[in-house]
């Protein structure tokens, strides 16, 4: 009945109202991508791609692009192996000190990231280091750990210990039980996890923009330069690259994944 | 539990010093260099003297700008509760097949890039865009107005990033709710809206405080939808911050101001954890990932 009440349906019409506004910038930025003309946003004046092929031969964003990916995925994959180590200290062994240290772990949550910036910035400076590629993975790594971390840890709770356990009386020694069954049983969440890293990564730019050089650019930082001017329909067309990206991985590798799971059982 | 003691440190060993010397040690030289001098040359020179914190107390200006940033903060936190509770009971509540497409559409502008989020606002509210092209078409108006570069479309920018935080952090703690709780209510001749206010209303309380405390750290910390929507007088403090460090090349200055915005952070995480406890905040975010 509650369905059907006059009240439902307003929570149902401000749920939507909501969806507009947090869906229509997104949307507009799609569909002007697809605009010939070159100054001023609307009217649409039809349909075109020639932005898209702009993009395409402009060398230093292919660069960016390229930056972003080797960086999204390295990112990635330093995270997501530091992350499950520390997953597993603070879920499946006592020491003094956890909590304390598990949330000094995720505290990068909560500290504004330009002050991120800034700090790893100053201290590359003290060490007399340039600015450089390996500055945005450390950094990156440490802006995404936390998130990993999380993801990580909720998955291990539930693994019961005693699967682990019975392989250890049988014979498996500490690797191989993790091999064999911890890893298997983490795997989802290690795939979350990593994908979590990649995209935070691939999208950042408050404290990405503090670490990156001319040479070092990524897409996100890239566009913001390209604002600098005004916004363009070449703008909007690699906005619209940078979220089909972003938002058809994760959907993706989440409906693999089911299907995946489907097939085995 | 095991408590074989150098096992656990083996395993921490990697992620403890990335944070140790990426973290905490980089943020104790914001410290340190908050105190240095700034030559004429632009040299840094170390030194101890707190000229940089006065500089930024001597008059109105600077004071002015850590006053508005609190009060974009408090104004994104309500905005955001106003306009996140209702989805958020609504994801709960649905018994829709699609309730979980409707949970993962709030999700999705997580994965799109906080740059192309705000600058796509300029394309709606910009002269030629959405908005005006609409009331121009329909005759409401005779020329473009201009709803960029002020405080509503910085406001529209923040809440663009950080309304899907309030949302999880509502829904989460919706969910945690016992659904017998409201049927017993409903039972005991409680109405809808009784049993909302009484039952529902207060045990998703930690979850709005949360999702508040999130929101304020994230929006007094950032300064990209100043930077792109807003005008001169829209700054915040993350934008001095950035305006010091990445223009002027003055550290520490920079500093300083970092130190400033790091401790008023500080002092409501603290006061928020001493008295509601945070770990709140990160069930929402292990929530997300399953």
């Amino acid at each position: 009945m509650k369905q059907f009440s006059p009240g439902w349906t307003l929570i149902k019409l401000y749920t939507f109202l909501v969806y507009l506004f947090l869906f229509a910038p997104i949307v507009v930025v799609c569909v002007l991508a697809f605009n010939p003309k070159q100054f001023g946003i609307f009217p649409m004046e039809g349909f075109s791609l020639r932005w898209f092929v702009r993009l395409m031969h402009n060398d230093a964003i292919i660069e960016a692009f390229q930056n972003s990916l080797i960086l999204g995925s390295l990112t990635a994959l330093i995270s997501t192996g530091v992350g499950i180590l520390a997953a597993l200290a603070f879920i499946r062994f006592e020491f003094p000190g956890k909590n304390t240290l598990n949330t000094l772990l995720l505290s990068p949550i909560m500290i504004p990231e330009v002050v991120l910036g800034v700090a790893l910035l100053l201290f590359l400076r003290w060490l007399q280091l340039p600015k450089s590629f390996a500055l945005l993975l450390i950094g990156h790594v440490v802006l995404t750990l936390p998130y990993v971390l999380l993801i990580v840890q909720a998955r291990l709770v539930g693994i019961k210990k005693e699967y682990e356990e019975a392989a250890k009386s049988l014979g498996a020694n500490a690797f191989q039980t993790f091999r064999e069954v911890t890893f298997p049983l983490l795997l989802p969440a290690i795939l979350a996890g990593a994908l979590f890293a990649f995209t935070i990564s691939f999208d950042d730019i408050t404290a990405t923009l503090f670490w990156a050089t001319a040479r070092n650019q990524t897409v996100p930082v890239k566009i913001f330069s390209m604002l600098r001017n005004s916004i363009s329909p070449e703008i909007n067309a690699l906005g619209a690259v940078m979220i089909v990206l972003t938002v058809a991985t994760p959907l993706l590798a989440g409906y693999l994944s089911r299907r995946f799971s489907k097939l085995k059982t | 539990m095991q408590t074989d003691g150098w096992k656990p440190w083996a395993l921490l060993a990697p992620a403890l010093s990335a944070v140790f010397f990426l973290l905490v040690v980089p943020v104790c030289f914001i410290v340190v260099y908050s105190f240095w001098l700034r030559a004429p040359s632009g040299a840094d020179i170390p030194a101890f003297q707190i000229g940089n914190y006065a500089k930024f107390f001597v008059d109105l200006f600077y004071p002015k700008i850590l006053f508005r940033t609190i009060r974009i903060a408090f104004e994104t936190v309500l905005l955001c509760v106003v306009m996140g509770y209702i989805p958020a009971y609504f994801f709960y509540r649905s018994t829709s097949r699609f309730r979980k497409v409707f949970l993962l559409l709030v999700m999705l502008p997580f994965w799109v890039s906080f740059i192309i989020r705000t600058m796509s606002w300029i394309n709606i509210m910009g002269d030629s865009g959405l908005i005006n092209h609409f009331l121009l078409r329909i005759g409401l108006i005779e020329a473009p107005f201009s709803m960029l570069y002020n405080e509503f479309s910085v406001l529209m920018g923040l809440i663009m990033y950080l309304l899907p935080f309030m949302v999880l952090n509502i829904y989460v703690s919706l969910e945690g709710i016992d659904k017998s709780l409201l049927e017993a209510a409903r039972s005991m001749g409680c109405t809808e809206w009784q049993a909302f206010r009484e039952v529902t209303l207060p045990l998703s309380l930690p979850g709005v405080s949360a999702g508040c405390l999130l929101v304020f750290v994230l929006t007094a910390g950032t300064y990209l939808p100043p930077m792109i929507l807003g005008g001169p007088g829209n700054e915040m403090i993350a934008n001095l911050i950035f305006k010091r460090i990445i223009n002027t090349l003055d550290w520490p200055y920079g500093s300083a101001i970092s130190v400033i915005l790091l401790s008023l952070l500080f002092a409501i995480v603290w006061t928020y954890n001493r008295y509601l406890g945070i770990n709140q905040i990160f069930k929402s975010f292990q929530g997300n990932s399953s």
